[in-house]
């Protein structure tokens, strides 16, 4: 099946699946579509308190936009991360989660994957819109940068989607793989610099070559997609910086290497998924 | 068949893997170092044959022979192993009804959730909509969230959505017993609609009336093999003549009319009294306990069991089966009974013939039917009326005395026996 044509007959399925992950999520709960910015607000206060109360991580001061604020500068890595693990944790469950559906009607199966990247990406927006709003409120000067900004929240959902096609396969194939994938999710989170700023991973290294050990810690850390991603929406909103061009390049590397992979794998596997379901 | 072909079926076979041992999560694959270990066996093997434009096709065969597996391979749900089915315009498959509607959102937007699922753009949805809901016959809850939809509203919508989405090829599962009678009415209609314009029809059935009206064509599987297929009456004919031999094996040679499929059989019919012991003698108003003692040769689920009397004259007086009674298990496999208790037995004394089936849910199939099985006396007990097959409970009373002029024919003479 060739994929524009494919594309193109799915565009209804996809639209109607995403509005309903859209609509059911939040239906008749008592603060409905609120609670969509009441999450990532909790978290943005505890990461806020404990990070930048109690354990005082200071990152530098915005370059040029000169903002000094830590749950903005928070706010500007962790917003992208929860979209990208999301639309990660959504796409695995998305085939499981609609078995009924997959093993009564034939469409093509990707869209369930893609709809809920699209679902998740419409929660994000609603999010990014209130930050910028407030980065905008802080001094930041964004409106330069916006278009660059969309490109990368479009590319960060490419590359959330070719991993969520994969790790969708592997859930039909291994129940447990969610176990797997929320261990994972915990040190890549870590492993990226959302709650703290990569200055500190550069002075260890620095420590460490000052011992006498010799280990290129920073060249092993940036090889993580996300650091870069993270990296460069801070460039952006909240330094209103070009991001460096090696970053980028990165960015758009990972994004067509994770997407290409999941196509493959998912192409290599649907054909089994009604009975493997 | 000198018409086009709308489907055609080229040397399918479908293999399925019978798991021995089955890891379905990483652990334990990684522990035991493998995935799974199975064996397989062929749902279909090596099956030819081509649908005419325009046909309405039936697929018949024992249950596993391969008939679901093959309506799923037409609708590209399940890929062959080998060969290809080719299809020529839209497929619509009616293999469950309203499967993906979200619980939580309005008919309304199901609807389009559903058409554009079953490949429908909005425009045309919209264009169909009016013509959907009206079909439904639930107008009046459409904006509601379809979980506070009764099972039939469910069923009906989804049929309503699958039937208008207007395909070229509709795939149906089992003759739909859908909603009440006045929308079985619609959807028969509905059908015989869709065939005069020309579409076609692929079904799987074991109801060999309904086919022999309905089809033109009729392909019997027997174990994944096809084994014959042409003009319904024929093929239809075939099978039942090669299924009857099967039915004798099944029947324990007694004057008592009996058949059915056999996958399911009645093995004995207890008639108990209140204390449990078996007896052929009941009193008018005792009760009365029917034992069916069954053997499912295979897991069948939601079998209904049903009862018939009949005076022995032949006159049909009562039946009542566990359907309608709301007693109907999910599954059923192996040996066991079941019960049906009358608590007062409202029968004048007289000679009854009980009659004793177990059917399908839908009671179009039947896989085992005894007609007057088991026979029994009813002798004169309370209540004691005076004649006819059933006892009443009537009572005599309420005497008005009018003040007459001469003869004394006033107290109104109620007749028996007028219902």
């Amino acid at each position: 099946m060739s994929l524009s044509s494919d594309l193109r007959a799915s565009k209804e399925i996809l639209t109607n699946l995403t509005m309903r992950e859209v609509r059911g999520k939040y239906k008749r709960s008592f603060l409905g579509q609120t609670w969509s910015l009441l999450n990532p607000i909790a978290s943005l206060a505890i990461y806020t308190v404990v990070f930048g109360f109690v354990l005082r991580a200071t990152p530098p001061p915005g370059d040029p936009s000169g903002i000094d604020v830590f749950t903005l500068w928070l706010a500007c890595a962790l917003l992208p991360w929860t979209f990208f693990a999301n639309t990660m944790t959504g796409g695995m469950n998305a085939l499981l989660g609609n078995a009924n559906l997959v093993q009564k009607v034939y469409f093509p199966r990707y869209t369930l994957v893609a709809a809920s990247m699209l679902s998740s990406l419409v929660t994000f927006g609603f999010e990014f819109l209130v930050l910028l709003g407030i980065a905008v409120i802080f001094g930041s000067n964004i409106w330069i940068w916006i278009p660059l900004t969309v490109i990368f929240v479009a590319l960060l959902a490419l590359f959330g989607l070719g991993i969520g096609l994969m790790l969708s396969i592997a859930n039909v194939y291994f129940r447990d793989t969610a176990q797997f994938v929320g261990i994972g999710m915990q040190v890549w989170f870590y492993a990226t610099p959302i709650v703290y700023p990569v200055t500190l991973i550069v002075e260890k290294e620095a420590l460490w070559r000052s011992n006498g050990r010799d280990f290129p810690l920073t060249w092993f850390y940036s090889l993580n997609p996300m650091e870069r991603f993270v990296t460069v929406f801070r460039d952006l909103i909240y330094d209103n910086r070009l991001p460096e061009w090696g970053d980028m390049a990165y960015c758009l590397g990972a994004t067509v290497v994770s997407l290409g992979l999941g196509w493959l794998v998912f192409a290599k596997y649907q054909a089994r998924i009604a009975e493997e379901l | 068949m000198s018409e086009q072909i709308a489907i055609s079926v080229e040397q399918v076979s479908k293999r399925f893997r019978m798991f021995s041992e089955r890891n379905q999560s990483l652990k334990a694959a990684l522990m035991r170092g493998k995935r799974a270990s199975f064996n397989e066996f062929w749902a279909l093997r090596d099956v030819t044959f081509d649908i005419p434009e325009g046909s309405t096709f039936g697929l018949i065969g024992e249950n596993g022979s391969g008939k679901s597996t093959l309506l799923k391979c037409i609708a590209k749900i399940l890929q062959p192993d080998n060969g290809r089915v080719v299809s020529r315009g839209r497929v619509a498959a009616l293999l469950e009804l309203g499967s993906g509607f979200h619980p939580e959102l309005s008919g309304r937007e199901n609807v389009y959730l559903n058409g554009s699922i079953l490949g429908l753009s909005r425009k045309e949805l919209a264009a169909k909509f009016d013509e959907i809901v009206d079909f439904s016959g639930i107008e009046s809850f459409i904006d509601q969230p379809v979980k506070n939809y009764s099972s039939g509203m469910y069923v009906r919508l989804g049929f309503a959505i699958a039937i208008n989405i207007d395909p070229d090829i509709l795939l149906v599962d089992e003759i739909l017993a859908v909603g009440d009678a006045a929308f079985q009415d619609k959807c028969m209609e509905k059908f015989a609609d869709f065939r005069r314009s020309g579409k076609t029809v692929v079904v799987v059935s074991h109801a060999m009336g309904s086919l022999r009206t309905m089809c033109d064509y009729a392909a019997w599987l027997k174990k994944g093999k096809l084994v014959e297929v042409g003009p319904t009456a024929q093929t239809v004919d075939d099978y039942v003549d090669a299924t009857h031999i099967h039915r004798e094996q099944v029947t324990k040679a007694d004057d008592a009319t009996r058949w059915g499929s056999g996958e399911a059989t009645i093995t004995e019919i207890e008639l108990l009294d209140r204390a449990g012991q078996r007896t052929a003698n009941f009193r008018t108003g005792e009760q009365l306990t029917i034992r069916l003692n069954y053997h499912f040769a295979e897991r069948i689920s939601r079998p209904v069991f049903g009862l018939a009397l009949n005076t022995r004259e032949g006159y049909y007086l009562w039946a009542f089966h566990s359907r309608d009674g709301g007693y109907v298990p999910d599954s059923i496999e192996g040996d066991g009974s079941i019960d049906v208790v009358v608590p007062e037995l409202m029968l004048q004394p007289g000679t009854f013939d009980l009659t004793a089936s177990i059917v399908d849910y839908t009671t179009t199939h039947t896989f085992d039917f005894l007609r007057n099985c088991t026979r029994f006396d009813v002798e004169a007990g309370t209540p004691r009326e005076s004649g006819g097959a059933v006892a009443l409970g009537a009572r005599w009373g309420n005497l008005q005395e009018h003040p007459a002029p001469g003869n004394g024919f006033a107290v109104p003479a109620e007749q028996k026996g007028n219902r």
